[in-house]
């Protein structure tokens, strides 16, 4: 198994630009079942050897496509979102950095008593090595494996990928959810569904200042997660009131900060790393002690 | 991005919210002016910075004569104002707000922000108004009154109307303060506000409501649609190497240690500063130059960090995924070649090519130090500004 992606996606790339024909034909060279592109004004056409469309519930009926990548630019990106939830896609992933925080309250108001799962905005994606790829990361870094990478941010979670491959560690599920304060997927969903798939042995959660999702986790691994799992926050030396690059990051109200984060997980009993060198061989100590 | 006070007054009153009258004033002449257009005999003389917490830097004074508006506009102008969210450094004071004075009954709270784990608004509202509400939150919870908000209902009569019963406020506000709620909330709605707080929320000595200060934050990926909310940036209130650096779409925030960086990924970028600090240093800022980490980017980061006095050594940390790491190694070289750097760089980088990348750093003729991980890079970096 792994989570949310494998053998049977069927992926739909919005906004066949520059970028989104890029890494369609990354997922494609991955093993990826690429079924069709969707760009307004583009329909008839063809890309990487697959139809394109102009809206999304025709690209759904003609191919079947259950999941779909979105690249579409931040001021048209949430309506791109609602398209493909109305299309009835299963799985949506957003790329896309810069949508209003507005546009996804507008979002997440439309999801409700809808059966979709929202990866993102702002986010690398997800990848199941070896068995799919609906994202951004570079492939190479992945190896096939049981411990799962749940993460805020993009290339730090290519950091922590790579530590894990280079100890000979592979991944189950490595999933980016994205640096946004209004988003889709939270650790919270991730962590249920990690904790519940068989081919996932150990977890490694990448926080990061801001909001209270890492809180939120770990008050949730305490209740329901028997897996083990090594915890990072990045910005232990982020100043308060400052946004860090990500919409999302940012010490507000005397929240967010990374010592309640690092002291929430701790309490839940997670062994938090505190250099960001040290995740892949703490993973190792961490699986051994399992045996 | 945020406003000054009397700016978000201007789009409350285009709201019809109650605030007190008042005109903004950049000379102490202007100030008394100001006073005497407006009539009345107290005035309150306001600094305009983009910082709370003014009253208790004493940045807040009240006049009962235009010649004491115009000595308190005097002494505020053109000085450093330190507030307890300023920062030792404070800000200049480049203008002031001169306003009609007015007899307070009782100092009232009302706050609207965006709850990230409901995904929605939530509009709250506090008797205790006038002190910090993350006070009031710590000492006494039960004295915040929440209205969570559907984003395609808004802020319902109904809600508002909760909201205000809590209050327990006289007859005349009962009446009209649901529908001023509403019109904040109308306001954070159509000009995309990621906060918007009136603290305090005043009754006047007849009962009625008046804003009496309001301080409002704006999304920044937003601003496309509101030209006329990004007009009111003030740029003096900015790092000016920030500023540089927006020009330039690259996430900086200037920090006040000697270690610049230059990082692809905001996350990455933030876990580079933590493990500088680990090995014994502060970073100079933070610097997220973008996943794809282009050479006008690593240009333009150089040259951002090279402003800075304080930078003694550059720490390079690149995870190159779909960036080649020879490609990226060409680019530093190219933005080497246009800036002057006149610190020691060490360079970290990970990716496709990593090998090739590093020969070229290492034949370039430059005096690069070439780090293997993370850690190795974190503690050249210190070792190199040791000496």
């Amino acid at each position: 198994m792994s989570i949310l992606a494998d053998q049977n996606t069927r992926l739909l790339v919005q906004g066949m630009g520059r970028e989104g024909r890029f890494h369609a034909e990354q997922a494609i060279e991955y093993g990826t079942r690429f079924v069709g592109g969707v760009h307004p004004g583009r329909g008839g056409g063809a890309a990487l050897g697959r139809p394109l469309f102009n809206n999304v519930a025709q690209a759904v009926a003609d191919t079947g496509a259950n999941t779909t990548l979105i690249f579409v630019p931040g001021p048209a990106a949430a309506d791109a979102i609602m398209e493909a939830i109305d299309a009835g896609i299963g799985l949506v992933v957003c790329i896309t950095d810069g949508i209003p925080i507005r546009d996804m309250l507008l979002v997440r108001r439309y999801m409700v008593g809808k059966n979709v799962s929202l990866l993102g905005p702002n986010c690398p994606g997800l990848i199941s090595p070896g068995k799919a790829k609906v994202g951004i990361m570079p492939a190479h870094i992945h190896k096939p494996g049981r411990v799962a990478v749940l993460s805020r941010s993009g290339t730090l979670t290519y950091e922590a990928v790579s530590q894990l491959t280079a100890r000979g560690i592979g991944q189950s599920t490595c999933v980016g959810i994205g640096g946004d304060p209004v988003g889709g997927l939270t650790f919270v969903h991730c962590l249920e569904k990690f904790q519940q798939d068989p081919e996932t042995d150990a977890l490694v959660l990448i926080g990061e200042i801001g909001g209270t999702a890492e809180e939120d986790a770990a008050a949730y691994i305490a209740q329901h997660v028997t897996k083990p799992v090594v915890g990072f926050i990045a910005g232990q030396t982020a100043p308060p009131g400052r946004r860090m690059g990500h919409a999302g990051a940012i010490i507000a109200g005397g929240q967010g900060t990374a010592a309640s984060k690092i002291a929430a997980l701790e309490r839940s009993g997670i062994k938090v790393v505190h250099s960001p060198a040290s995740i892949g061989e703490t993973v190792v100590d961490v699986l051994k002690h399992m045996g | 991005m945020k406003i000054h006070e009397y700016q978000g007054k201007e789009i409350l009153r285009a709201y019809n919210v109650p605030v007190p009258r008042g005109n903004v004033a950049s000379s102490p002449q202007e100030a008394r002016q100001a006073a005497a257009a407006l009539g009345g005999n107290r005035w309150v003389v306001k600094a305009q910075i983009h910082a709370g917490g003014r009253g208790k830097g004493g940045g807040v004074q009240v006049a009962a004569s235009t010649a004491e508006v115009e000595q308190s506009a005097a002494t505020l102008l053109g000085q450093k104002l330190v507030t307890p969210q300023t920062g030792p450094e404070g800000r200049i004071v480049q203008r002031v707000l001169i306003e009609e004075g007015c007899d307070i009954a009782q100092e009232l709270y009302c706050g609207i922000v965006i709850d990230r784990q409901l995904g929605q608004p939530v509009c709250m509202v506090s008797p205790v108004g006038g002190m910090d509400i993350e006070a009031v939150a710590a000492t006494a919870p039960d004295r915040i009154f929440r209205e969570s908000i559907d984003v395609l209902l808004g802020l319902a009569p109904f809600q508002a109307r909760r909201l205000v019963e809590q209050l327990k406020v006289g007859a005349e506000a009962q009446q009209a303060l649901p529908s001023l709620l509403r019109k904040l909330y109308d306001i954070f709605y159509d000009k995309d506000c990621t906060l918007l707080e009136i603290n305090p929320l005043i009754l006047t000595d007849v009962g009625i409501p008046l804003v009496l200060d309001v301080k409002m934050e704006f999304d920044d990926n937003a601003l496309f649609r509101h030209p006329d909310v990004e007009a009111l940036r003030d740029l003096a209130e900015e790092d000016p190497l920030e500023v540089e650096a927006s020009k330039h779409k690259l996430n900086y925030v200037k920090l006040i240690g000697n270690i610049g960086c230059i990082v692809n990924g905001a996350g990455l970028a933030m876990a580079t500063m933590d493990i500088i600090k680990l090995a014994g240093a502060a970073p100079a800022n933070f610097l997220d130059v973008g996943g794809g980490a282009s050479v006008e980017a690593v240009e333009n980061a150089f040259r951002l960090l090279m402003a800075d006095p304080h930078v003694q050594a550059v720490l390079i940390n690149v995870f190159g995924g779909i960036l080649r790491c020879d490609v990226f190694a060409q680019g530093v070289l190219q933005a080497m070649a246009n800036v002057q750097v006149t610190v020691p760089v060490v360079v970290r980088m990970e990716g496709t090519n990593v090998e090739e990348g590093r020969r070229i750093l290492a034949e370039s003729g430059r005096n690069f130090r070439i780090a293997d991980n993370m850690a190795d890079a974190a503690h050249q970096v210190v070792q190199a500004i040791q000496g």
